[in-house]
């Protein structure tokens, strides 16, 4: 079980939380036109590396914000974790 | 007649304690402080079970965690408890326990034939023959192997004991308690770390319990007895024993299993039988110690071998001898501790060397003590089928290959020892890349991914005076980084017996024309020659290898047997061992109860259940319940001997004809707001929320950004920048987050806040052409006319004192409105309602009348919002703003979404006016067309329509918008069910809409 060091409360078991995908995900901004294959891009299709990711988790059963944490998909190694508003 | 065993005096057991105890139906005795193993051994009996596949006789082997046959079932307070190892179990009084994986019985075992037939049972035997015919394995095969296999047998009933678990969080995690695990903690402890010293033992000291050394100017095992005893009055101490810690988990998460009240013959009424620990650790120490490696020879498996190690701890700690005539065979001075001790108490023991010489203080002491040694000595087979009862024994060449001189000499039992095995599970567990340390030839920890340690023999350190000194030190380092605290403890002198070298040889070859069965893993009756057979054929991975022989499988994950095995292939190969690496070593270390891991969280407590302030009244009222995601939701409320179908149909008519109160607090309830409110709902919700006024309420549909209906609800403008969201039930949680997500990450400029009030009101629709008037009643002072209050409108009011709001909504597509107040209140709510409708009729209604009320008004609710279907599927296309920039607008352009025969909700009547149609079914054009049918769409929810009292049902199908009036198919192949329908609009009572508004 992860321990993740939430920006607001600190330290937390993982099962205070619930993962949320790629952080570096930007939604196209409202009214912009978008091409077919920008738009997909970012409601499909999303890497999946071994290594150093960026991923959201909200501390759903805490402070209920949304966090970034930088973490190794293969040790689960957690690097940094940031706030809604931080990057890296 | 039993002979005893058990030697006059000595041993750690409470001689002034008899216990009676039964094994196989058959009653004997030992003393308190055995364990099942222990007492078995002084009573003589050495025959336990019968082998996994070839059914052999089995015996015991090790003296506790790494015993690979005594696995038993208990029956203990009226419970069965399958998978028991006999070595670990401690004796009570009235213990039951009994053989597994023999019948009928130990003595004679049908099964045995395997062992005569096993050349048919090679490695992989069940995976080349039980291939063929494929439909042989559901009816035969897996139901003869099934039986023929297994430890033991789980109970099918409910089991009534009580298992906990325990979060706990410590500087330092001590996994075990031999010298490196008492001397770390003890260092630790001093320092003012806050400890967990864990042993699974019930004695604590590890290897200190049966050998002969000295610390400081006490005996080994006084020393550790001090130390716990200290240790146990510091208050930064937690001491555990009968504590299994089996497994290594993410960022120092470590999992330990305490058996709390196995060791007694009843669990106290507030005593968990187990406990399950969950400890997150600063720093970790491992002081798992190490299991001494078996040798292989002919007929290794027959009960009387065992570990030398093993035949020490039971004369040691319990006075019992394993034999009256031992054979200690051995490569390295371990032998020696057990040959003398055999010798101190009157017992002979010879001793098979296999070194050519050897000279150390041990061999010397055994020489002066006249016990018979012989060099370059081997034992070739074992002789006996459900004993040993002598030894075929030969002269080895220098180079091991060659074996001369065999001659049979009787024994009892023959005591192995091949060196000592590092426990490094829960450092591999960890993440810690082992390395391979020649010369131990064994595996040991090297680099730590995480925070943890590993000391004594665990780390290939076998000598006392470096383990205490290593121990002390990293004990003191670790707390001080932690706790900048030093104490500094002295290093006690330590007096040890220094060993010779240890001879690698392992496995003793086969003499010309004999073809016995030598047994690398004992569970998984796994023999040299399987694994050969299993180079032979190509399997090159020690992964693959394990899996394809079963080798180190099973509870007991290669104790015993991982490097004798990787031995021979690494022999077989000609590689070297650490070339053939080994297997992954994974979670648990050793069997943990199901119990154990499910904890309290079992029936009831499995998850936590909501329950709306009206449900007394609902029980009262002979509610029928029923769950709705955590929440317990009336489904109907019982008059007489009605069913669920006629009380539904009852509840339904009543709000079509006068008037019916549902409770409706479940439903999600999520507080907006904030300047930019509006702005957001605009954002989040397909339709245009700007212009809604105060005091208003719209009904809303968001979508997901792939443009699939995520959630619809009602949303009421309470004040000019407050909002009341209601969502549905199940999706609570979901839009809340949703919410969240886009208000914290996407737009963070919008200066809105959203919270969950779900919780904070109570909910009561009141629906039907009479609700206007129970409404006057309980607001006398309000206009609730149609222009006082139309639809959609939203007002607040005093119910009888109480702050009430009010919704003119409606689901059931009846005149209808939905109260609210603060949850304290809302039984006296619900009991206002009641009391003031009674003269209009007014009834409870339930789940099942809500459902059939909205299916027959085409009113859309979770089943047909199925994750799968956008707005226009949902006849939802209406309120999907084309000026406006929504989530997921942008995917409602999709090729798919837009195409002519796209899927569209409908209304689906059975021909005859009767046939029900089951939810789920397909509708097809033609019944009879060639599998599989093309399916036009499928049947979301089905009702008995109140209105028109006759089937109606919902369906989702391709071109939905042009298929009205067609004559279809209903096919419920699960009920194997073909109706024919008439396909309708999903409207099917008031299609105009008219009653909401009147």
């Amino acid at each position: 079980m992860l321990y993740i060091k939430c920006p607001h409360c600190g330290l937390r078991p993982q099962t205070e939380f619930s993962y949320g995908g790629d952080a570096t995900v930007k939604r196209p901004e409202l009214n912009k036109e978008v091409s077919d294959q920008e738009w997909d891009n970012f409601v499909y299709l999303r890497k999946s590396p071994r290594g150093k990711h960026l991923e959201l988790w909200q501390h759903i059963s805490g402070c209920r914000q949304w966090i970034k944490v930088e973490r190794d998909t293969l040790t689960h190694e957690i690097f940094t974790t940031l706030k809604a508003n931080e990057n890296l | 007649m039993s002979e005893n065993f058990r030697l006059e005096k000595g041993g750690l057991i409470n001689r002034n304690k008899k216990i009676s105890f039964t094994f196989n139906g058959k009653k004997y005795f030992g003393y308190e402080g055995d364990t099942l193993a222990s007492a078995l051994l002084a009573n003589g009996v050495h025959l336990v079970g019968r082998s996994f596949k070839y059914h052999r006789p089995r015996g015991f082997f090790g003296a506790g965690v790494d015993e690979p046959y005594a696995i038993v079932q208990m029956n203990r307070n009226n419970e069965v408890d399958p998978n028991v190892r006999a070595t670990e179990q401690e004796l009570f009084e009235g213990l039951e326990a009994k053989s597994v994986n023999c019948w009928p019985n130990v003595n004679f075992d049908i099964g045995a034939i395997n062992n005569f037939l096993n050349k048919f049972f090679p490695a992989g035997f069940y995976y080349k023959t039980f291939m063929w015919p494929k439909s042989f394995w559901y009816k035969i095969y897996e139901p003869i192997i099934r039986k023929a296999a297994g430890f033991g047998a789980a109970s099918i009933k409910h089991d009534k004991e009580r298992y906990e678990h325990k979060y706990e969080y410590c500087d330092l995690l001590i996994a075990g308690t031999g010298p490196s695990g008492l001397a770390s903690a003890y260092a630790a402890a001093k320092n003012g770390a806050k400890i967990i010293l864990a042993e699974d033992k019930s004695r604590y000291g590890g290897s200190l319990l049966t050998s002969e050394v000295t610390i400081g100017n006490q005996s080994g095992q006084d020393w550790a007895e001090q130390i716990i005893s200290e240790l146990k009055s510091m208050p930064n101490v937690i001491v555990k024993n009968r504590s299994q810690v089996f497994g290594y988990y993410d960022h120092n998460m470590l999992v330990m299993s305490e058996r709390v009240s196995d060791h007694l013959p009843k669990t106290d009424k507030y005593t968990p039988k187990q406990r399950l620990w969950y400890i997150r650790a600063k720093e970790v120490v491992i002081s798992s110690g190490s299991i001494e490696r078996p040798l292989v020879f002919g007929n290794n498996d027959t009960p009387g071998v065992m570990l030398s190690s093993a035949a020490k701890e039971y004369l040691k700690v319990y006075g019992v001898l394993v034999g009256k005539k031992p054979i200690i065979f051995t490569n390295n001075d371990s032998g020696y501790e057990t040959a003398i001790e055999f010798k101190k108490n009157g017992v002979d023991p010879i001793v098979l060397d296999t070194r050519k010489d050897a000279n150390s203080e041990i061999i010397k002491e055994a020489k002066e003590l006249n016990i018979n040694i012989k060099f370059s000595y081997v034992v070739v087979a074992a002789k006996g089928y459900k004993k040993v009862n002598s030894a075929d024994i030969a002269k080895i060449s220098d180079d091991k290959k060659v074996i001369s001189n065999i001659e049979n000499i009787k024994c009892d039992c023959i005591c192995v020892s091949g060196f000592w095995t590092p426990t490094i599970h829960l450092a591999s567990q960890s993440g810690n890349k082992t390395k391979f340390n020649e010369e131990i030839d064994a595996f040991v920890p090297s680099h730590s991914k995480q925070k943890e340690v590993t000391l004594g023999s665990a780390n290939g350190v076998f000598t006392l005076e470096e383990t205490l000194k290593t121990s002390f030190e990293k004990g003191s380092e670790l707390s001080k980084q932690i706790t900048n605290k030093e104490n500094k403890v002295p290093i006690p002198t330590v007096v040890e017996k220094k060993s010779s070298k240890y001879d690698k040889f392992w496995c003793v070859p086969l003499p010309e024309g004999k073809n016995y069965k030598r047994f690398l893993d004992f569970q998984n009756d796994v023999a040299v020659a399987d694994i050969q057979l299993a180079l032979r054929e190509g399997y090159r991975s020690i992964e693959h290898v394990k899996r394809y022989t079963t080798l180190g499988m099973a509870t007991d994950q290669g104790k015993t047997s991982n490097l004798n095995g990787l031995q021979l292939v690494s022999e077989v190969e000609n590689k070297v061992v650490p070339q053939v690496g080994h297997t992954t070593f994974r979670p648990p270390y050793t069997p943990v109860s199901i119990g154990a891991i499910v904890g309290r969280e079992v029936g009831k407590h499995a998850k936590p259940t909501r329950k709306s302030p009206m449900h007394h009244w609902h029980e009262k009222n002979n509610a029928v319940f029923v769950d709705a995601g955590v929440w317990l939701r009336p489904r109907y409320y019982k008059q007489g001997n009605e069913n669920l179908f006629e009380a539904s149909k009852r509840e339904a008519k009543n709000v079509r004809q006068n008037v019916g109160v549902c409770d409706v607090t479940t439903l999600g309830k999520i507080d907006i707001k904030g300047p930019d409110a509006a702005e957001f709902l605009n954002r989040v919700y397909t339709n245009s929320w700007l212009k809604l006024p105060v005091g208003k309420a719209r009904y809303g549909v968001m979508l997901r950004e792939d443009g699939i209906v995520m959630d619809d609800g009602t949303t009421t403008r309470i004040s000019e920048n407050h909002y009341h969201m209601t969502t549905t039930t199940a999706q609570a949680a979901n839009v809340l987050s949703h919410l969240e997500y886009y208000l914290q990450l996407v737009w963070p400029e919008l200066n809105v806040n959203v919270v969950s009030s779900t919780e904070q009101w109570a909910g009561a629709a009141i629906a039907g052409p009479k609700s206007r008037d129970v409404l006057q009643k309980l607001f006398p002072d309000l206009d609730v006319s149609n222009e006082g209050l139309p639809f959609m409108g939203y007002m607040e009011g005093n119910l009888f004192g109480v702050y009430a709001k009010i919704f003119r909504i409606s689901f059931s597509g009846e005149l209808a409105y939905e109260v609210n107040v603060e949850s304290d209140h809302g039984n006296f709510m619900w009991e206002k309602i009641m009391e003031i409708g009674k003269e209009f009729n007014i009834q409870a209604y339930g789940t099942e009348a809500l459902s059939t009320l909205r299916i027959e008004m085409g009113h859309v609710a979770g089943s047909e919002l199925d994750g799968r279907t956008i707005p226009y599927d949902n006849s939802l296309e209406g309120l999907v703003s084309k000026k406006k920039d929504f989530i997921g607008k942008r995917s409602l352009g999709k090729k798919a979404y837009v195409a002519a025969n796209r899927q569209k909700i409908v209304g689906v009547v059975p021909l005859d006016k009767k046939t029900s149609i089951p939810e789920g079914s397909y509708i097809v054009k033609d019944p009879k067309a060639k599998l599989p049918n093309p399916k036009l769409g499928h049947v979301s929810a089905s009702c008995w329509s109140v209105e028109y009292d006759n089937p109606f049902s919902l369906a989702i199908i391709k071109d939905g918008k042009n298929m009205i009036g067609q004559k279809l198919y209903a096919l419920s192949p699960l009920r194997n069910k073909s109706i024919p329908v008439e396909i309708v609009s999903s409207h099917y009572v008031d299609p105009k809409g008219e009653r909401v508004r009147s």
